[in-house]
């Protein structure tokens, strides 16, 4: 499983970093950046769902393997 | 609804409008009492009676959208909707100042782009989460020492003694005020943005009272630079000038006006619930571990800011023409009740899993300090609950509400043990 990030939609709410800052780091304006290349260790599989689910603007996504 | 204006010729005229309301579709009342202290089911009556964005003549007139797929466009509709003038109400012409208007009057939340995205880069950097870290330890420490003011007296008012008493000392310190003047700040944020709202000569007041401060603070800070976000504001560039000082001013106004109404009425909102409401109380005493959902679940439901745009041109959207110069509210508050988005939105639900709320508005404008209002209302709560674990409502009806641009309890009468 892997997480995607639309850098053109998102706005830097930064709930995804807050819900879980162990998938997603954010930049100097607060924009937010997949750790490495997304991929989701092994358990976070539920929080990488809930930071999709928190996203006002639509700015995730996840690539199933 | 039924038509009944002739029932109520009798009755006083709601504050602030010429009438009675009698059909919500046409004529809402963002200042009814009734309205302030249950928005809610008005909202889900115009998103079931084919309604869903409402206009009404009333203060200038304007129009409420109410579902979350509107507000969702008409945020990303730019720049036919226009920042400009982002209060419910405009000012009146005669009090309208070239340098205090537009661009100049709070960027980037009264600007379009592009002058909206280079003053949003200055500010956005010292709002991130990383850095809103180093205000927590001070909001930590001024929660504690506020409850210790009226610990021992078992009763206190939750608004006016805590929830008030955060979000102003914590922004003067980061912009580098005095937090001695925080009585004064209040005073004039209440002038400008609730009590001005239907008062256009206190609005008008109250505006210059701020630039003036403001102009006095940027003065100094170009002559004599420390280390706080008017300084950081002073020394930014946009194309190898720096910000002219009406800007700056103007930037300085934002970061005190929409900083402090706003997240007193968050953390007032949710103290009030929990007052209220015994069985969630219980629940946050026993599982404090859902702190993170229960605060996004309480800025959903409890979504204090309607922000304005205005058409810059005649604009279709969804069947209805909004004409150059109309005011369109943007309802974020109403999108966080829509029932296509958001299962049971009436009930709170503080594990709430999917919720992607908009209290903090979306798109160019989203709150460029929800971090730090994010971190001072979970550093608030999280405090009081620690402190004054069982609290209740002691005298329900002496609650008020606050509303129009920002909504909010303005008193909470909370008894403890």
């Amino acid at each position: 499983m892997k997480i995607v990030i639309d850098a053109e939609k998102c706005e830097g709410h930064s709930r995804c970093y807050s819900l879980a800052p162990d998938l997603v780091d954010v930049d100097d304006l607060g924009n937010a950046l997949v750790l490495g290349d997304g991929t989701v260790p092994e358990g976070l599989e539920d929080k990488a769902r809930l930071i999709v689910d928190n996203c006002p603007e639509y700015a995730i996504t996840i690539e199933e393997d | 609804m039924t038509d009944t204006a002739d029932a109520h010729t009798d009755e006083a005229p709601a504050p602030g409008g010429p009438c009675p309301v009698t059909d919500l579709a046409t004529d809402y009342d963002m200042f009814d009492p009734d309205y302030l202290r249950d928005p809610f089911s008005a909202w889900a009556e115009l998103r079931t009676e084919g309604c869903p964005i409402a206009h009404t003549e009333r203060y200038g007139g304007s129009w409420l959208p109410t579902r979350y797929d509107d507000l969702q466009a008409l945020a990303k509709m730019v720049p036919e909707l226009s920042s400009k003038s982002p209060i419910v109400i405009d000012m009146p012409d005669a009090l309208v100042k070239d340098d205090a208007t537009g661009y100049n009057a709070a960027a980037p939340i009264s600007a379009d782009p592009p002058e909206q995205s280079w003053t949003r880069r200055a500010l956005l950097p010292h709002f991130t989460p990383k850095g809103v870290m180093k205000d927590r330890e001070y909001t930590e420490r001024l929660c504690h020492e506020l409850i210790d003011g009226f610990i021992d007296d078992g009763r206190c008012d939750a608004a006016v003694d805590y929830a008030q008493q955060i979000p102003p000392r914590v922004i003067a310190r980061k912009l580098g005020v005095d937090e001695g003047m925080v009585d004064d700040f209040i005073e004039w944020v209440r002038g400008v943005l609730e009590l001005g709202l239907q008062q256009p000569e206190l609005r008008a007041k109250y505006r210059d009272v701020i630039r003036e401060f403001f102009a006095a603070e940027v003065a100094d800070r170009r002559a004599n630079p420390k280390d706080d976000l008017i300084t950081a504001l002073c020394q930014t560039e946009h194309e190898g000038e720096l910000l002219p000082d009406e800007v700056v001013i103007g930037m300085c106004n934002l970061q005190l006006v929409a900083g402090i109404d706003t997240t007193w009425s968050s953390i007032g909102s949710a103290l009030w619930h929990f007052a209220g409401n015994e069985d969630d109380r219980r629940r946050m005493v026993a599982e404090p571990e859902l702190w993170d959902t229960a605060v996004e679940e309480l800025l959903r439901f409890y979504a204090p800011v309607t922000m304005a745009r205005n058409a810059a041109e005649d604009v279709e959207y969804g069947g209805i023409t909004f004409k150059k110069g109309d005011k369109i509210l943007m309802n974020f508050p109403g999108a966080n009740h829509d029932p296509d988005h958001f299962e049971d939105p009436h009930e709170v639900q503080l594990d709430r899993q999917r919720n992607r709320h908009v209290a903090f508005g979306i798109g160019i404008h989203r709150c460029a300090g929800s971090n730090l209002a994010r971190m001072e209302m979970e550093v608030a709560l999280k405090t009081w609950f620690e402190r004054i674990p069982e609290f209740t409502l002691s005298d329900p009806d002496a609650v008020t509400w606050a509303g129009g641009q920002v909504r909010g309890p303005r008193i909470i009468p909370v008894t403890f043990g």
